[in-house]
């Protein structure tokens, strides 16, 4: 990595930091988002068994395995719907990384690595949205 | 057991196992999937949905604090979650088609693996031989900070690093972990890459991972919020204050009384599934 152009904006290390930031910044919010409809989990099932917690029965219901069903079910301020909003924020957070990473070796003028990183883009949005 | 009370042993339970994960480096995923099974009996796929999830909280944290000091091979990095992430949803594909006592087996065996690997001699090999065409052609040699100024490496092996890599991502899809032991093998053993930039750059890569394969789990239904909520909390927590406090800490003893506490969950993980009582 050189350091030669640092001091006109756009330097591989300034990058690096900036996306160092993205990830604290995403990780907090999430931890933040989790937290509070925690609390609320806390308040809305303080009266009920763990068992629904260990059991596996079929899996989680549709409202909380697709992005647009869990942000409809946040909204109406269920806890187990902001919980999900949280996680979606913390799996997103890479994703975000990677897609800033796109730009970083685009600033570079490294087209490898700017197809490179969208292949991995395209995995991850693959997993993300279309799987 | 009532769901506060539940909730509050899971948290607990989450945050020593992340305070011990990144005072060894055996990251607190590791543990996880066996203490939710084995003591709390939660159902594996919940575990593994709620485990997955706390990796990648703390990946994402310390490589924050990693890219920073600049050991972490940008590059390297990059061309290797090519395999990662192709590995990660094609194991959290399997996850789905695997029976849960297969799965236990498998992970009694990764957990083994990572338990020895962690205690193996570490040997950077910096060689003066002329560099490899294919890290060439990708722009994968790099340097790293050290105390008589920046030292340049040579990689090496892309293609079986690569392989191993599909494997690490595999293994992390498979069984919700970040599958660090594999990653840093694959680096450090097979790519020549010094060892702590092995370490920093599978950091980096471990959340970017692991998000391959939550967006599949989440739609299977595997990550239950009522779970994954004091497990990500507690890790995180656990991992921020072993952070902190390791410039202290006696690592080498907590290591190997770690190493022996992972030996001994992956034994009961494999007689489990073997005998079905997962």
């Amino acid at each position: 990595m050189d350091d030669t152009h640092a001091q006109h904006g756009w330097s591989p290390r300034r990058f690096e930091t900036l996306i160092g930031q993205l990830l604290r910044i995403g990780v907090g919010l999430s931890a933040a988002v989790v937290f509070i409809g925690g609390v609320l989990f806390l308040v809305q099932y303080w009266n009920t068994t763990a068992e629904g917690l260990r059991v596996f029965n079929n899996g989680e219901p549709d409202v909380l395995r697709h992005i647009s069903g869990i942000v409809h079910f946040a909204l109406t301020l269920h806890s187990r719907g902001m919980i999900q909003v949280g996680l979606l924020i913390l799996i997103a957070t890479p994703v975000a990384r990677v897609a800033f990473s796109v730009v970083g070796f685009a600033g570079e003028r490294d087209w490898l690595y700017v197809n490179v990183t969208l292949a991995v883009l395209a995995i991850l949005l693959f997993g993300l949205i279309f799987s | 057991m009532s769901t506060p009370e539940f909730t509050l042993f899971v948290a607990f339970g989450s945050l020593v196992a992340g305070m011990l994960g990144a005072l060894t480096g055996l990251g607190g995923g590791v543990v996880i999937v066996p203490l939710l099974t084995l003591c709390f009996g939660v159902d594996m796929r919940y575990a593994i949905g709620a485990s997955l999830v706390s990796v990648i909280a703390t990946s994402s944290g310390a490589a924050a604090a990693y890219v920073k000091e600049g050991y972490s091979n940008m590059r390297v990095g990059m061309f290797l979650e090519l395999a990662t992430t192709i590995g990660a949803v094609s194991g959290a594909y399997l996850a789905v088609r695997v029976p849960t006592s297969g799965i236990a087996i498998i992970f009694g065996i990764v957990l083994l693996f990572s338990a020895y690997a962690e205690n193996r001699k570490r040997s950077d090999t910096l060689d003066d031989q002329p560099p490899d065409h294919l890290a060439t052609l990708l722009k994968l040699d790099g340097s790293y900070p050290s105390a008589e100024g920046p030292k340049s490496y040579r990689v090496r092996n892309v293609p079986a690093g690569f392989g191993l890599m599909y494997v690490a991502g595999v293994v992390s899809g498979l069984l919700g972990i970040g599958s660090g032991a594999v990653k840093v093998l694959a680096m450090d053993q097979a790519m020549h890459i010094p060892f702590k930039v092995s370490t920093t750059t599978s950091n980096f890569m471990i959340g970017v991972t692991a998000a391959a394969s939550a967006g599949i789990y989440l739609h299977k239904g595997y990550i239950d919020p009522g779970l994954a909520m004091p497990v990500m909390l507690g890790v995180l927590a656990g991992a921020l204050i072993g952070a902190r406090i390791l410039p202290g800490a006696r690592v080498k003893i907590l290591r190997i009384v770690f190493s022996a506490v992972i030996a001994a969950l992956a034994v009961e993980m494999i007689y489990k599934g073997v005998k079905g009582g997962l």
